[in-house]
């Protein structure tokens, strides 16, 4: 026989799940918000986004371009890190913020770290953080529709009444894409249905969230009952970054065990922050911070083996 | 109907189980009432589904194939020392003649499986792409075969005796590990074994040989198991099939229905089910690890067409001489399940189904999951070749690997419960210590981590070579 056959080792058939597919899914998960924040923001919020996106893609071509790397934005990574982003700002920052904000994701925490994979915290939290410690004014400007709005967890800290349900739809100030619970939500569903996530991480957020920010707010004398809580829920940055921020896989722990540490001292965070903090808002600082202590969580909640007690987990 | 004729000739010497425990219980209610407890279905955690292909060669009965060309017998064709030649070149042989002798007690002896002239004794390609000392058998095309001595009856064996017979018809684990299977069942305290467990799960994609061979022959394999249980008196037998496979479920519950020791557990249809340490604990709720032997925790697990070895060998007294091999594939003109006689050459069985339909792009000893790839075809069936595979396309060198985003899905999917994408890491970074340290040695090779890796890594490749290291390294030792 003149012909050899090819050959590799075992396993010889791939599912067909890809790299591009899983990122493609959170896009289209991100639509819902994404598409509320352009209705109740108006087009200026497309300008926003769509700028934000190009900048993550083309940081990321250029970058891998001139260090002659293997150009990889077709897995779509970028692309999340860029909507994302856009997302996570006010709508009436200067077009130039949106794209500063994504070369310093993708440049600085993306690809100087070594790319897809390698990051060590959320790029597009990690740029958002970078320009709100850079330009705090422009954003935390929420004003939008010519009144000048205070977002409503800034109202809540204040002591000011707010409109839970307006929270839950989304009509209120706040960034492009965290106003509206019920589109992120349903997004986050896409992501569950479709095993992209699970509710480890997001569950235990959000029960060790309400828990801590229910004892920290009673410890700073404040009455906490359901409305409290549930405005807390439902405002500022919380549920995006519960299910679409915490659940990065390349920066939350790999173990079980681990995502629900993590999830818990996310809440225990966040709640610190918002009760404690300056800031009526600590989700991004909570999700980062977090990010930074994946590797010790992981390194105590490694799993055991099948036959040593592991079998039945 | 003649199934259930030949059920009741077996055996009468029925010991009592009562010591035995009851199966693991999945669901509450699932009852054991000896003949029906498919209800529950036995398990384990992780896991994949591939595509199974199983509708290719499911419903082709067995065909025996009479080689035609040289037989090459590998002499080392199971786990353990290789066996020692006892013919040379130019003497005669007869089909069931032992030419190679069991070299120690993990061995096994080879028999020629045609009349012929031995040709030569030298080095020749197997699956694994090794170049392995054999004995080459030229065919004489008359398959004349030596008369057998009638065994003595079952009830009269002594449990020496029935592992004499294994023993001497060179019997290995046919699923693809080639354990010796006299080693394995002679276990120190016999009376401490509570489960023997025939593993027909078969859950690699394409093959179909366990399959046919329960369709078609299941007394034998109900037969075999009664001999294995012979030799553990406190045991029960336990038929372990996956669920997708309903019709062999219900013809092995008719058949068991008045065992007393045998019943059929329907297992979930999953890869790797079959796989020797999640089929115990799916039964039994067992668990073993890497160090550790299922006779450990009272089992003996062996599968299908060994345990209808056994039958054969202690029934009949005939050494292990053939094999069913399932011959599949989108490449593949006609896939058949054969009857292979040991030591035929693999184009003979291509030649024998029809032929290629269109040149394959990777042919595959084995599974897609587990299976050796092959460059060339020139190559014998071993004792533990289950199925030649020629797929159309080759998935894997179409698919470039990418980064790691660390998922997690190849941990989910593990069946060894480890970190594959963790243990990589290490095996890429030659780090053997903390590989060892993260329960590397305790992968298994199923390869359903590189098979749910999205970003396309050879995860289980990566493994697989560290393993190699440290265990050749701590030969040396």
């Amino acid at each position: 026989m003149s012909e050899l056959k090819k050959v590799s080792s075992n396993p010889h058939v791939r599912d067909r799940d890809t790299t591009a597919r899983i990122m493609l899914t959170v896009v289209a998960a991100l639509l819902p918000a994404t598409f509320f924040g352009i209705f109740h923001f108006g087009l200026r919020a497309v300008f926003v986004v769509l700028i934000s996106v190009a900048a993550a893609v083309l940081t990321e071509l250029l970058f891998e371009l001139l260090c002659k790397k293997k150009v990889t934005v077709r897995d779509f990574s970028a692309v999340v890190t860029g909507l994302l982003l856009g997302l996570n700002l006010p709508v009436s920052v200067p077009l130039w913020l949106p794209a500063i904000g994504s070369v310093f994701a993708i440049l600085v925490v993306k690809m100087l770290f070594g790319g897809l994979g390698k990051n060590f915290m959320n790029p597009a939290l990690a740029g958002r953080c970078f320009l709100l410690i850079s330009f705090p004014a422009l954003m935390t400007n929420f004003t939008y529709d010519a009144y000048a709005g205070a977002t409503p967890l800034a109202q809540l800290k204040a002591g000011e009444a707010v409109n839970v349900m307006d929270m839950i739809l989304g009509r209120t100030a706040g960034t492009i894409g965290e106003t509206s619970m019920i589109a992120i939500v349903a997004g986050a569903c896409i992501l569950i249905l479709t095993g992209i996530i699970d509710l480890k991480i997001p569950g235990s957020y959000l029960v060790s969230f309400t828990a801590f920010v229910a004892l920290f707010a009673a410890l700073s004398g404040r009455t906490v009952d359901g409305a409290y809580l549930s405005a807390q829920l439902a405002g500022g940055g919380l549920m995006l970054g519960a299910f679409f921020m915490a659940t990065d896989y390349v920066t939350r722990p790999i173990t079980v065990k681990g995502q629900y540490v993590f999830g818990i001292f996310l809440g225990f965070l966040t709640a610190l922050f918002r009760i404690f903090g300056a800031s009526a808002e600590g989700v991004s600082y909570a999700i980062i911070l977090g990010n930074l202590l994946v590797p010790l969580i992981e390194k105590y909640t490694m799993p055991k083996c099948f036959g040593k007690g592991g079998e039945r987990s | 109907m003649e199934l259930l004729g030949i059920a009741v000739v077996c055996e009468g010497t029925s010991q009592a189980v009562s010591e035995a425990e009851p199966l693991r219980q999945k669901r509450p209610g699932a009852k054991r009432s000896g003949m029906e407890i498919s209800m529950a279905k036995f398990t384990f955690r992780g896991g994949v589904h591939p595509y199974d292909g199983k509708e290719l060669s499911k419903n082709k009965p067995m065909k025996a194939v009479l080689p035609k060309g040289d037989l090459v017998y590998p002499l080392s064709q199971h786990i353990g020392a290789p066996a020692q030649p006892i013919v040379k070149k130019g003497d005669p042989v007869l089909a069931g003649q032992k030419i190679a002798e069991a070299n120690g007690f993990v061995s096994a002896p080879v028999y020629a499986t045609v009349s012929g002239t031995v040709k030569a004794i030298e080095p020749r390609r197997v699956v694994t792409g090794d170049m392995v000392m054999s004995i080459v058998v030229e065919n004489d095309l008359l398959y004349e075969e030596v008369a057998y001595p009638t065994p003595k009856p079952l009830e009269k064996m002594s449990r020496e005796e029935i592992l004499t017979a294994v023993r001497e018809a060179g019997i290995v684990g046919m699923g693809g590990a080639g354990f010796p299977t006299h080693v394995k069942l002679s276990v120190k305290e016999p009376e401490k074994i509570s489960y023997v467990i025939a593993n027909c799960a078969e859950c690699e994609p394409y093959l179909t040989s366990d399959y046919r061979r329960m369709i078609e022959e299941p007394e034998k394999l109900v037969g075999g198991l009664k001999v294995i249980l012979q030799l553990f008196p406190n045991a029960r037998g336990v038929l372990a099939v996956e669920d997708n496979k309903p019709d062999c479920i219900r013809t092995l519950n008719r058949l068991v229905q008045d065992e007393e020791r045998i019943s059929v557990a329907s297992l979930k249809t999953k890869y790797p089910q079959g796989s020797e340490r999640q089929l115990i604990y799916a039964v039994t709720g067992r668990a073993i690890h890497s160090a550790m032997l299922p006779a450990d925790v009272g089992c003996i697990v062996d599968n299908v067409d060994t345990v209808v070895a056994v039958n054969q060998a202690v029934r009949e007294g005939k050494p292990l001489m053939n094999r069913i091999v399932t011959v599949t594939g989108e490449a593949v003109k006609e896939p058949q399940n054969f009857i292979v006689r040991i030591g035929t050459n693999y184009h003979e069985l291509i030649e024998e189904a029809g032929g290629f339909l269109v040149e394959p792009e990777k042919i595959v000893s084995g599974g897609p999951m587990m299976g050796f790839a092959l460059f060339d075809l020139d190559v014998p069936t071993t004792k533990t070749a289950s199925a030649l595979l020629c797929l159309t396309k080759d998935e894997v060198s179409a698919l470039e690997p990418s980064a790691c985003i660390n998922c997690g899905r190849c941990a989910q999917v593990c069946p060894g419960r480890v970190i594959p994408k963790l243990l990589a890491e290490y095996a890429e970074h030659h780090d053997l210590e903390q590989f060892v340290a993260h329960d590397g040695m305790e992968c298994c090779e199923c390869g359903c981590c590189s098979y749910i890796c999205p970003a396309k890594r050879p995860l289980t490749q990566a493994i697989k070579s560290a393993r190699k290291i440290v265990l050749a390294e701590r030969k040396k030792k």
